[in-house]
């Protein structure tokens, strides 16, 4: 067998983004610290490029490499997603990086690094290539949530994140293996092919389904298997955090429904049962736990959490509809969370207290009298978050219950908007302590909010985001429904 | 009927533009602006008055759009003689509220002069919504202004009060969300209010979808069990919030059950038909009583208004053109006497600082023109005959009689009790003697003032003496829910009016009724 050098040209994007984080990792040591944000502008330029060469691929599908990787317009949509958050993450962690006193270089080949390994994990057709994305992608994020050295919070997250990582990432191989055999590929489509017609009966597919939706439950951060979230996404600094809640998590719904939808599709009813289940108890114990948090970035952990539950609704109702509306919705759903939950994050980074990051939501009060543009932002992000119209989390949520009622479950919509209306109380717990509570001391003491224009970017970027999209959602609808369409 | 003037589109973007615009101004230029794009508003929507055709029951100022293809959404938007005087009544009222929050509102003026003018834009877009999705994005964006009406501008106890109001409304709402989607996918997938007005559907899935109704519905109304957010709401808004929740937004849930309730899911309205009368009259009853037994001006009305509003949905629950034609003059009658009586508690608020009853006693001597309008509004609110609320009260009771007496004399304890409340509020207020260190502070109403209160009491007034005007804009449209609810209709309409049970004691109610039996009859073969 050559090595079919023509394939390359299909992975460019992938290829770019590689070479990109190793001129970073080289250039850092050898730059003088004053000479650094070049690094920023070579990564961000890298990304403008990928963008450009990913777009001109959202076309037919086309196999590379003997069936392990594929490009099409599903693995399209998720890396447009991905580049444009971790455009998103390099300018935040541009100024929050400063005010943390963090000048780590190859923090941005790291970043660039985790984006090549989902880059793979959303364009694999082999179980394998997804597991070496996700490995890649993981490796890279553990490295990044222990950035704060001298803080054992940090440190803490990244071993934490690490242990649990590895024990999901062997999960996932397991199930990995067993898969391979019960149906003797690895390979999606031969996957399919294998267990067309067969049910659960088989006990090592069995296992093999739920050891995969174990592995890719702990990557989705879902119910059960949820408890690593809230101390790594507290623990790491948080522009880290935004980009692991939001990179991270749409990813991973990447590679997950290919896996199930082209690989599993013929046990389409018996995994979305097990998926209703994991779903319900994410909605109940991401809203209600959130209920209580005093921290912010705890509070959106949890409320990441319950995103997660309310973009599983549309898989369950994937299972059991003939149609791609339900995959629509999920795909729909996380590229509008995407803008939400970055801005909440991003917010909450740059509010500073006496150099520290004020991450407790007392720290928010008063915050519209001293600073009224970025607390009506934030107030624009806890309302799409809480999912009220006119704001894009309402058209996420719109589609996702649609797609449940369409597979006759309006119990589980009902369900789930009475747990929206819970998080609503939490999300406005945020705009009560901005808007309507007085500052204690008004003195220099309060929490400000360190503007600089790259954040001013990424403020104005989700923002624009949530409300364009809350009101004119037409684009990002057709496009969800373009990609799942080369699902099979 | 199409008008190539976008009147209804107008009529919401107006008020928004003004809202985007008063972020970018000094506070004093904010009211200026606020008023401006309010009056404005309100000059827009007078011509729909007369461009109006009284005699279609059809949905006229059409306005269709293309919004979200799949599935496909449109901005649709139009009027009938139900949601007219609605959108009449928040136009009128909407100005009112800018005027009396011109000095009690010192603080973030732009912010709140914003709010104001996103409610009202949201408030029409409700009444005006042809499309359910779109009616709901209206109907739940006018939360977070209100909260934070409530909760930034409110009394003492305002956090409490607006979170209340706000899981309230909004776990109401998420239930009508689920029966939005589910008549789509049952009514022939459309979301357009019209079609899925035609369409029919199963017993027992009416059944459900009418309990997500009430929920979204009778929380906004508010009814008799889901009432606890109103008299917290009130008390703590600003005057202007509590005359939008009090005048609009309660008008609200009674419009849902007129525009959707009704005519989607007629078989579950009928079977619902003893429930729904006995809340109201429990509503009616009870809301009378906690009336009376309140020291605070606002909680009174507040009060009073849960008592007013079970008129409304009584009248809605009669499906004869006398019940349903009065629930919706109450509406727009309680949406006239309540604004009015609210803007004057925050008038004397303004002056005492004190919404309490025994505070502000004695108020004829130092300020009579501002106790003469106390005194009109009160009488409204009671149901004086030649005010506005007699009409509406009084169509609802008939509509009742014909349903059940016994019904009618309880909802006529109500009147009574009104009578009780009010003339007794009336009577501290008005006729004791003011403490001498209130003195002082008791200046009468000025020139901005008048201007607030006096074009209520002209309403007041004209429709009182001549209700046909909106009575005959309303009929066809009433008469077309009436239809969808009891396809029998025409003829047990004509036997009304062959009973007559107009008394000739107010000749205007009487033409009514000569109208109702004459269009009535004219159906006949």
């Amino acid at each position: 067998m050559t090595f079919p050098v023509g394939d390359l040209f299909l992975i460019l994007p992938e290829l770019l983004v590689i070479t990109a984080a190793c001129i970073v990792l080289v250039l850092d040591p050898v730059l003088r610290p004053s000479d650094k944000d070049g690094l920023v502008w070579l990564s961000l330029g890298t990304l403008a490029i990928c963008m450009g060469l990913t777009a001109s691929q959202m076309r037919a599908p086309v196999e590379a490499f003997n069936g392990l990787v594929i490009i099409d317009m599903y693995g399209a949509f998720w890396k447009l997603l991905l580049y444009f958050v971790t455009g998103l993450t390099i300018l935040l962690s541009h100024s929050y990086l400063k005010e943390e006193r963090l000048y780590f270089g190859e923090y941005y080949g790291f970043v660039l690094l985790a984006l090549a390994g989902m880059m793979v994990m959303v364009s694999a057709a082999d179980l394998l290539t997804i597991y070496l994305g996700s490995e890649l992608m993981s490796l890279a994020l553990y490295v990044m949530a222990g950035l704060k050295r001298s803080e054992p919070r940090s440190l803490e997250a990244s071993a934490k994140y690490f242990v649990l990582g590895a024990f999901s990432s062997g999960i996932l191989l397991y199930g990995i293996s067993l898969l391979y055999g019960a149906t003797g590929s690895t390979r999606l489509p031969a996957i399919a092919t294998a267990i067309a017609g067969q049910s659960l009966d088989d006990p090592l597919l069995l296992f093999a389904t739920i050891l995969l939706a174990v592995g890719f439950g702990f990557k989705l951060a879902v119910v059960p298997f949820h408890m690593w979230t809230p101390d790594v996404y507290e623990g790491a600094p948080t522009s880290v955090t935004a980009f692991m809640a939001v990179a991270s998590k749409a990813a991973s719904f990447g590679a997950f429904l290919r896996v199930f939808i082209e690989g599993l599709g013929g046990l389409k009813a018996n995994w979305s049962a097990i998926f209703l289940l994991i779903c319900l108890a994410t909605l109940v114990l991401g809203n209600v736990v959130a209920l209580v948090q005093t921290n912010i970035k705890r509070m959106l952990a949890y409320s990441s959490i319950a995103h997660a539950g309310y973009a599983l609704i549309g898989v369950v109702a994937a299972g059991r509809l003939e149609n791609s509306s339900g995959l629509a919705s999920v795909l729909l759903y996380l590229a509008l969370y995407t803008f939400m939950t970055f801005g909440a994050f991003a917010v909450a980074a740059m509010l500073r207290k006496d150099g520290m990051e004020g991450d407790e939501i007392e720290d928010f009060t008063g915050l519209s009298k001293r600073h009224p543009v970025a607390a009506l932002l934030m107030l624009i992000f806890m309302v799409s978050l809480a999912g009220i119209p006119p704001t894009a989390g309402f058209i996420g949520k719109f589609y996702v219950f649609m797609s449940a009622v369409e597979a006759g479950m309006p119990w589980l919509a009902v369900i789930a908007l009475i747990f929206a209306a819970v998080s609503a109380y939490y999300y406005l717990r945020v705009v009560m302590v901005m808007y309507m509570r007085e500052p204690s001391d008004a003195t220099d003491r309060a929490p400000q909010l360190v503007m600089s224009p790259a954040f001013s970017i990424v403020l104005a970027c989700t923002a624009a985001g949530v409300v364009i999209f809350g009101i004119y959602p037409n684009p990002v609808v057709q496009l969800a429904m373009q990609a799942v369409s080369t699902l099979r | 009927m199409t008008h190539s003037f976008p009147w209804l589109t107008a009529l919401i973007c107006l008020p928004l533009i003004g809202a985007a615009a008063v972020f970018f101004v000094k506070d004093s230029s904010a009211r200026l602006i606020a008023l401006a794009a309010t009056v404005v508003d309100l000059l827009i929507s007078l011509p729909l008055w007369w461009l109006f055709d009284a005699s279609s029951s059809h949905m006229q100022f059409m306005e269709s759009a293309l919004w979200i293809s799949s599935p496909s959404i449109h901005y649709r938007l139009g009027l009938d003689g139900i949601s007219l005087p609605l959108v009449l009544m928040t136009t009128v009222l909407m100005p009112l509220c800018v005027l009396i929050s011109w000095h009690s509102i010192e603080s973030r003026v732009q912010s709140f002069m914003a709010m104001l003018l996103i409610m009202e834009g949201a408030m029409i877009g409700v009444f005006a919504a042809l499309d359910f999705v779109l009616f709901y994005v209206f109907w739940e964006a006018m939360l977070i202004p209100m909260y934070l009406l409530i909760g930034v501008w409110g009394g003492s106890n305002r956090l409490y009060a607006a979170m209340k109001f706000f899981l309230y409304t909004l776990t109401g709402s998420v239930l009508l969300l689920v029966a939005i989607l589910v008549l789509y996918f049952q009514g022939g997938h459309t979301f357009d209010i019209l079609q899925l007005s035609q369409a029919t559907y199963s017993k027992s899935l009416q059944f459900w979808l009418f309990l997500a109704f009430f929920a979204a519905f009778a929380v906004k109304v508010p009814m008799f069990p889901l009432h606890t957010w109103l008299p917290d709401a009130h008390v703590e808004a600003p005057t202007a919030g509590s005359v939008i929740l009090a005048s609009v937004l309660l008008k609200m849930g009674a419009y849902g059950f007129v525009r959707f309730s009704l005519p989607m899911l007629p078989d579950a309205s009928q079977s619902f038909t003893p429930l729904m009368v006995v809340l109201s009259i429990i509503a009616v009853i009870y809301g009378a009583y906690m009336a009376l037994a309140q020291a605070d001006l606002k909680k009174l009305i507040a009060y009073s208004s849960v008592s007013h509003m079970g008129f409304v949905t009584l009248g809605l629950f009669m499906f004869n053109i006398q019940g349903i034609e009065g629930a919706v003059m109450q509406m727009v009658n309680h949406g006239i006497t309540t604004g009015g009586l609210f803007l004057c508690v925050g008038v004397i608020y303004e002056r005492t600082h004190s919404r309490r009853i025994a505070d502000n006693i004695g108020l004829t001597k130092p300020m009579p023109r501002y106790a003469t309008f106390l005194v009109i509004f009160a009488l409204s609110s009671l149901g004086l005959p030649g005010t506005n609320s007699f009409v509406g009260e009084f169509m609802v009771l008939i509509g009742t009689f014909l349903w059940s007496k016994i019904a009618t004399a309880l909802a006529s304890l109500g009147i009574i009790l009104a009578a009780a409340y009010l003339l007794w509020m009336v009577q501290r207020v008005a006729f004791g003697v003011p403490a001498p260190h209130m003195l002082p502070k008791l200046r009468d109403v000025d020139m901005r003032e008048m201007v607030t209160l006096v074009p209520l009491v002209v309403l007041i007034f004209a429709i009182g003496l001549f209700p046909n005007p909106i009575l005959t804009r309303m009929h066809p449209s009433v008469e077309k829910v009436i239809a969808r609810v009891l396809p029998q209709a025409p003829e047990q309409a004509s036997t009304v009016s062959q009973i007559d049970p107009f008394p000739p004691t107010v000749e205007d109610v009487a033409l009514t009724a000569d109208v109702t039996s004459a269009e009535a009859e004219g159906r006949q073969p």
